[in-house]
C-alpha cells in the first residue's frame, strides 16, 4: 500500500515539476517528496512516498520511467531498505514541562538544539512512524512548530541506484 | 581529421538544423519573438515555410503531414498567443502519439518571468501534453537541443516535442561555431528496440491454443509501419482481425479476415467476436474506453497477449496475461519466425467453427442503411466517395458523426490514408490536416470529410489553400446539427436538443467562392455520384461540396455508456 520510490533524475530546471505534474494530472497521491543534488551534480535524487494498490503503483513506476528526465528508478519497498526522515520541532517549554520534554526527546533519541527561557527546539531522525509517534507523545498544547524533511531512503546491502 | 567549423548565428543554426533533419516543410506564423528566425528563413529556399492563418492550423497541418508520411511534422510559432494557439494541436498530436517538433518563440532570457510582452510559460502550459519539452537558454545549446527534440519525437512511442527559444538565442549578431551532431544518446531516454523472445514464444503458444482467437490492432501498427507484418500474420493464422479507429488501414479492409472497426461505433461482428473470444491478441492498441466499453464486461473469457512499445500502455486498463514490450514490426517479425519454426498449427476445426459464428454475426449487416431515401444519407456519400476515388484517396476527417461514417464506410486498404483525431477528438482538425497531407502528396486525391460544425472551427484555412493551390476536396456532410451531440441528446436526454442546432449557417458555396474556390451544393441523392465525379475531375482546384444530408441520421451500431461490447444499439 505505502511505497517508497527512489528516483534519479536529470538535475535540470523543470524536472521536479514534471514529476509533481504527473502525480496531479493522473490523480496519484504524494505523501512526501524529498529531492536534492547527488555527488554527481548533473543528477538529482528524489525520494517519493506514495500510496496505492499494486495496479496503481505499477502505473506510477511506469509513468515515472517514461518521463524523459528520469534516468533510473527503484521501488525501495520491493526489498530490504532503510528509511529516514528528519524533523525539527519547536515546543513551549516552561516550568515542569522542560524536564518532561527533555525526557521524551531522549527516549526517542533526539536532541535539543536550541533553548530559550520558554522554548525548546529539537531535532529527531527516524522513519516516519517514529516521528509520528513522538508527535503523538508530545502534549499538543505545547507544540509550536513542526518541520519534516519528507522521507529519504536507500536499499540495504549490495542493491544500489546509480546512473 | 579536422572538422571544419562554420560560424553561424542562432537563426541560421535553427534553419541549418532543420535542413540536417531533412525537413521540407515548416508550418507556422510569424511574430515578434521569432522575427530573427523568419529573417533567416527568408534567406534560403530549401526549407519551405507554409503560412497558415491560425497557429492551431499550423500544428494540425504538421500533424497531417506526419500521419501521412511517417516523418515528423514541424511548426514554428511566436511567443504568447502564438504558443497558446498551438496548444490544441499539440494536445491532439500527443493523444494520438504523433511525432511533431513545435518551435515556439519566447521573450528574451533576461525578461523571462517578468510578465514581459507576449510572455507565457510555454514550458509549463505544454508540459502535460508533450512527450517532452525544452527551453533553450544559450545559443550554444541550440543545435544539440534540436537534435534531441527530433530524436525524442520520432523514436519509441512517438509524440510532440516543444522547443521554446527566447529571442536573444537567435540574435543575428551572436555567431558561434556550428556542428550538427551526427547521432545522439541520452542516458535518461532509451526506447526499446526489440521484444523479449521468451515472451514472444509464450504468446505464440497461447495463440495456437486458441479456439476463438481475435486480433485487435491499433495506431501502433500504423505508426511503426508494420502493416505488412500484420497482414502476413493474419493471413497465416486465418484469425479474425479488427482495427481501432486509429488502426484503420493497418490491415486491409477488403480482406476476408477483416471484421471492421470495434468499439463504441464498431461493427456487430467485431464487438461480438471481441466479447466471445478466448484469446485476444492486442497489437499497438491501448484499450481505450471507447474500445472496451464497460471494463467489467470486457472480453470476459479471454486470455490476453499485448504488444506495445510503451510499458505504461500494458495492463493500464485491462490486465494482460502475456505482455510484450517492443516495437510492433520487429516483434511481429519474431513472432512470424517462431510460428514458422513451430511444429504446431492452429486448431483448424475450432477456427472453422469460429468463422461460422462470426459469419453469422456478419449476416446482420449492421452497416446497412436506407438506400431508397429521398434525402441524402451521409453513409451513401462516403460509399460513393469510396467508389469514385477507387478507395485510393487520403481521407482526413473532423470530429463527429461524419467522422464515424467516414471510418465505417471508406474501406481503408492502406495505412496512413485515414487521418483523424481519435484521442482528443479535436473539431477543426480536418481541413488543416488535409493541407499537411496535400503538401506531402501534391498529386494525390485528398478528401476532407467534415461537418458544418467542425469545418467552421478552422475555416480560415481556405485562404491558405488558395495561396498554395491545394486541391483538397471538402465533403461537408451538412446535417445542420452538431450531429454527434444531437444523437446523444436524442438517446439519453429525451430529445432535449440543447445548443446542438447550428443556426445561421453560412452559404458554404458562396463562402468557398469568396475564398477563390469552387463551391457545390448537393441536395438530392441522385446527384451525389455525379457531383463527386465532377469535383474529382477538377484536379487543380479546391472544391467545397456541401451535401445537405438527412438531419435525423444516427451512427449505428452504438454501445451506450456502461454497456459491454455485446450490448449494442443497432439500427
Ligand atoms: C467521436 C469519436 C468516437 C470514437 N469512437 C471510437 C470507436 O468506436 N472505436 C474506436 O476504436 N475508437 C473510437 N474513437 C477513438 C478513441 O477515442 C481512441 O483514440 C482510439 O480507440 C485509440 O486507438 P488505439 O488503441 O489504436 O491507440 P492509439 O492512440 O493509436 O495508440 C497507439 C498505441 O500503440 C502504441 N505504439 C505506438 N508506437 C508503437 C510502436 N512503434 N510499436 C508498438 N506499439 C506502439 C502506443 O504506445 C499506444 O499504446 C472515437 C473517437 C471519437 C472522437
Ligand atoms: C473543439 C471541440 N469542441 C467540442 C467538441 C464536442 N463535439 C464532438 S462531436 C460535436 C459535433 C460536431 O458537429 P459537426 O462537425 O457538424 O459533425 P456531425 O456530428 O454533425 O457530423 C461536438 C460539438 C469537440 N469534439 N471538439
Ligand atoms: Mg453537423
Amino acid at each position: 500500500m505505502r511505497h517508497i520510490i527512489s528516483i534519479l533524475l536529470e538535475n535540470e530546471a523543470g524536472a521536479l515539476s514534471r514529476v509533481s505534474g504527473l502525480f496531479s494530472a493522473r490523480g496519484y497521491n504524494i505523501e512526501s517528496l524529498a529531492v536534492a543534488p547527488t555527488e554527481d551534480p548533473s543528477l538529482s535524487r528524489m525520494t517519493l512516498v506514495t500510496r496505492g494498490d499494486d495496479a496503481i503503483i505499477e502505473q506510477i513506476t511506469k509513468q515515472l520511467n517514461k518521463l524523459v528526465d528520469v534516468v533510473k528508478l527503484q521501488d525501495l519497498t520491493e526489498g530490504a531498505h532503510i528509511e529516514r526522515e528528519m524533523m525539527l520541532v519547536k515546543s513551549r517549554a516552561v516550568a515542569g514541562d522542560r524536564e518532561e520534554i527533555k525526557r521524551l526527546i531522549d527516549i526517542f533519541r533526539g536532541r535539543v538544539i536550541d533553548v530559550t527561557d520558554t522554548t525548546y527546539t529539537m531535532e529527531l531522525t527516524g522513519d516516519s512512524d517514529k516521528l509520528d509517534a513522538f508527535l503523538r507523545a508530545l502534549d499538543p498544547k505545547l507544540l509550536l512548530e513542526v518541520v519534516r524533511s519528507g522521507s529519504n531512503g536507500i536499499a540495504r546491502g549490495e542493491r544500489s541506484l546509480r546512473a | 581529421m579536422e572538422i571544419r567549423e562554420v560560424e553561424l548565428n542562432g537563426s541560421q543554426i535553427f534553419v541549418q538544423c532543420l535542413k540536417e533533419e531533412g525537413v521540407d516543410f515548416v508550418f507556422g506564423y510569424p511574430g515578434g519573438a521569432v522575427l530573427h528566425i523568419y529573417d533567416a528563413i527568408f534567406q534560403q529556399e530549401e526549407v519551405k515555410h507554409i503560412l497558415v492563418r491560425h497557429e492551431q492550423a499550423a500544428t494540425h497541418a504538421a500533424d497531417g503531414y506526419a500521419r501521412s508520411t511517417g516523418k515528423p511534422g514541424v511548426c514554428l510559432v511566436t511567443s504568447g498567443p502564438g504558443a497558446t494557439n498551438a496548444v490544441t494541436g499539440i494536445a491532439t498530436a500527443y493523444m494520438d502519439s504523433i511525432p511533431l517538433v513545435v518551435f515556439t518563440g519566447q521573450v528574451p532570457t533576461h525578461l523571462i518571468g517578468n510578465d514581459a510582452f507576449q510572455e507565457v510559460d510555454t514550458i509549463g502550459i505544454t508540459r502535460p501534453c508533450v512527450k517532452h519539452n525544452f527551453l533553450v537558454k544559450d545559443v550554444r545549446d541550440l543545435a544539440l537541443t534540436i537534435k534531441k527534440a527530433f530524436y525524442v519525437a520520432t523514436t519509441g512511442r512517438p509524440g510532440p516535442v516543444v522547443v521554446d527559444i527566447p529571442k536573444d538565442v537567435t540574435d543575428p549578431n551572436v555567431r558561434i561555431p556550428f556542428v550538427y551532431p551526427k547521432s545522439i544518446s541520452m542516458r535518461s531516454y532509451n526506447p526499446t528496440v526489440k521484444g523479449n523472445l521468451r515472451q514472444v514464444k509464450k504468446a505464440v503458444d497461447l495463440m495456437l491454443d486458441a479456439r476463438r482467437p481475435m486480433i485487435y490492432t491499433g495506431g501502433g501498427v500504423v505508426l511503426n509501419n508494420a502493416a505488412p507484418q500484420l497482414t502476413k500474420l493474419v493471413e497465416k493464422l486465418n484469425y479474425p482481425c479488427t482495427n481501432t479507429l486509429m488502426g484503420l488501414g493497418g490491415f486491409p479492409a477488403s480482406r476476408r479476415q477483416f471484421v471492421g472497426m470495434l468499439g463504441m461505433h464498431g461493427t456487430y461482428e467485431a464487438n461480438m467476436a471481441m466479447h466471445d473470444c478466448d484469446v485476444l491478441i492486442a497489437i499497438g492498441a491501448r484499450f481505450d474506453d471507447r474500445v472496451t466499453g464497460n471494463i467489467e464486461k470486457f472480453c470476459p473469457t479471454a486470455r490476453i497477449v499485448h504488444i506495445d512499445i510503451d510499458p505504461a500502455s500494458i495492463s493500464k486498463n485491462v490486465k494482460v496475461d502475456v505482455p510484450i514490450v517492443g516495437p510492433v514490426g520487429p516483434v511481429l517479425d519474431d513472432m512470424l519466425k517462431v510460428l514458422d519454426e513451430s511444429k504446431r498449427e492452429p486448431d483448424a476445426e475450432a477456427i472453422t467453427a469460429w468463422w461460422e459464428k462470426i459469419d453469422g454475426w456478419r449476416e446482420k449487416d449492421c452497416l446497412s442503411y436506407d438506400t431508397q431515401s429521398k434525402l441524402i444519407k451521409p453513409q451513401m456519400v462516403v460509399d460513393k466517395l469510396y467508389e469514385v476515388t477507387h478507395g485510393d484517396a487520403f481521407v482526413a476527417s473532423d470530429v463527429g458523426q461524419h467522422q464515424m461514417w467516414a471510418a465505417q464506410y471508406y474501406r481503408f486498404d492502406l495505412p496512413r490514408r485515414w487521418i483523424n483525431s481519435g484521442g482528443l477528438g479535436t473539431m477543426g482538425f480536418g481541413l488543416p490536416a488535409a493541407m499537411g497531407v496535400q503538401f506531402a502528396y501534391p498529386d494525390a486525391t485528398v478528401a476532407c470529410v467534415t461537418g458544418e460544425g467542425s469545418i467552421q472551427m478552422c475555416i480560415q484555412e481556405l485562404s491558405t489553400c488558395k495561396q498554395y493551390g491545394l486541391p483538397i476536396k471538402i465533403i461537408n456532410l451538412n446535417n445542420r446539427y452538431l450531429g454527434m451531440v444531437r444523437q446523444w441528446q436524442e438517446f439519453f436526454y429525451q430529445g432535449r436538443y440543447s445548443m446542438s442546432y447550428m443556426d445561421a449557417l453560412p452559404d458554404f458555396v458562396k463562402l468557398a467562392e469568396a475564398y477563390g474556390h469552387v463551391g457545390m451544393l448537393i441536395d438530392k441523392p441522385g446527384d451525389v455520384e455525379a457531383a463527386l465525379k465532377e469535383a474529382m475531375a477538377l484536379k487543380d482546384r479546391l472544391v467545397f461540396m456541401d451535401f445537405i444530408t438527412d438531419q435525423t441520421e444516427n451512427v449505428y451500431p452504438m454501445i451506450p455508456a456502461g454497456g459491454g461490447l455485446n450490448e449494442m444499439i443497432l439500427v
